[in-house]
């Protein structure tokens, strides 16, 4: 056993453990490690935004001498819209604060249309649609097969429009249990990644903090 | 005015950004990428000022009426100033120093020294801990009454086994049983529900554009 001597490591390793303290209960270490990491995660953000983005698209063009002036005032412009987010604070104008909301809602909104159409709409279809290729061996053309069937299943299980009577009765039931596999499968797959993240905590404690592994 | 100008802009940038799409034209084509890289770029990053502001007015707030645990919005406070003031002046890139010193011989108050060692530890275990919530959730909502609550247990089982080393012992073939589960029946059920998101986005879209849905000016005149 080497303990560190990493002032750094031991501040990890008691703020991982003032975290774990609350498999016991709530408690004032649990709090005081939440808070310090909501405070030190809103930090980061500024200090991201700011030199990943308003200094390299911002300020550095707008002071660059090979910018051009046109682009200059443009940029400005766009940086006066965006400060309208601060009147959000100003009961008398607060108002203006929707302007740039506007701007990036009703661009991102007009973006996303065509993207989930052909994007993801379209480029799905082609995927679940069966073609002689898919029957490139019997193992593929089975599972293409499948896949159809649960698609068709699942979309059939949130079609409601219409009483489940006829087809459409064993079809919404099949597509019950696709959905159930599904779930259960994205449950199982979270549940690893979160039990990755523990054993990788625990590596730390006993690795790199306490020294009993290597 | 207060409520018509921001719908008529949405209106013109949201046509702007679906037209833009399918026009081959270089002119436009140029003013999409600006929009794209430049205008929704600069105003995103100033839209933190909403999210850091709405935090400390909510802790200022909870430090004022001495409200329960109070003492310690004090510490949230604290440490997003020392925070933004080290990585704002201090650089983000180690290579690059800021105005502020962050070294003192071989100690560093570095951005990224405190990301490492505070943050990502933080983060980390508070997903971890969620491993053992999920697990007890998963004990009282997956007992077995029915096929599908049945279903539902054994894909998660199979596919939890065939991720770790102790699955290959139970049998050799669970690891790429695990990994048909997830390609094949996860891949239906989540393609079927994607169709159902995609045309949700596209109506949810189309309602922001023309001015149908307009929860996002909030409140007020």
């Amino acid at each position: 056993m080497t303990l560190s001597t990493d002032p750094w490591i031991w501040i990890a390793a008691i703020l991982t453990l003032a975290i774990f303290s609350f498999l016991y209960r709530e408690n004032p270490f649990y709090r005081f490690a939440e808070h310090l990491y909501v405070g030190i995660a809103n930090g980061y953000a500024i200090t991201f935004y700011w030199h990943r983005i308003l200094v390299p698209s911002l300020f550095d063009r707008v002071g660059s001498s090979s910018t051009p002036l046109s682009t200059k005032i443009w940029l400005i412009a766009i940086a006066i819209i965006g400060a309208l987010y601060f009147t959000r604070f100003i009961p008398r104008i607060s108002w203006l604060v929707r302007i740039p909301i506007a701007i990036v809602l009703g661009y991102a909104s007009g973006a996303s249309i065509p993207r989930a159409v052909s994007g993801e709409i379209i480029r799905q279809m082609k995927a679940t649609i069966i073609t002689r290729a898919s029957f490139a061996n019997w193992q593929s053309g089975l599972w293409a097969v499948i896949i159809l069937i649960g698609v068709i299943a699942t979309i059939s299980y949130f079609f409601f429009s219409t009483e489940r009577r006829g087809l459409l009765k064993p079809l919404s039931y099949a597509g019950i249990i696709f959905i159930m596999i599904g779930f259960g499968a994205s449950f199982g797959y979270t549940v690893m990644a979160r039990i990755s993240l523990f054993i990788g905590r625990l590596q730390f404690l006993l690795g790199d903090w306490l020294g009993f592994i290597k | 005015m207060k409520r018509r100008l921001p719908l008529l802009i949405v209106l013109i940038t949201g046509i702007f950004g679906a037209v833009a799409f399918f026009v081959p034209y270089p002119a436009i084509r140029a003013a999409d990428e600006i929009m794209r890289n430049d205008v929704q770029r600069i105003i995103a990053a100033f839209s933190l000022v909403l999210g850091v502001g709405s935090i400390v007015q909510h802790h200022m707030l909870k430090i004022q009426r001495r409200a329960q645990y109070y003492s310690y919005s004090y510490i949230t406070i604290i440490a997003l100033i020392i925070t933004a003031i080290i990585g704002v002046f201090g650089g983000i890139d180690v290579t690059r120093p800021g105005i502020l010193p962050t070294r003192f011989g071989s100690f560093s108050i570095h951005i990224q020294t405190l990301y490492s060692n505070m943050m990502v530890p933080l983060a980390a275990t508070m997903f971890s801990l969620l491993a053992f919530f999920m697990a007890s959730a998963a004990y009282r909502a997956f007992r077995a009454r029915n096929l599908e609550a049945t279903l539902l247990l054994l894909a998660a089982f199979i596919v939890m086994l065939g991720a770790v080393p102790f699955g290959r012992l139970i049998h050799h073939q669970l690891p790429a049983f695990a990994e048909w589960i997830l390609a094949v029946p996860n891949t239906a059920s989540k393609r079927g529900i994607l169709f159902g998101v995609e045309l949700g986005i596209f109506a949810t879209s189309l309602k922001i554009i023309l001015g149908i849905e307009r929860g996002w000016l909030g409140g007020g005149k």
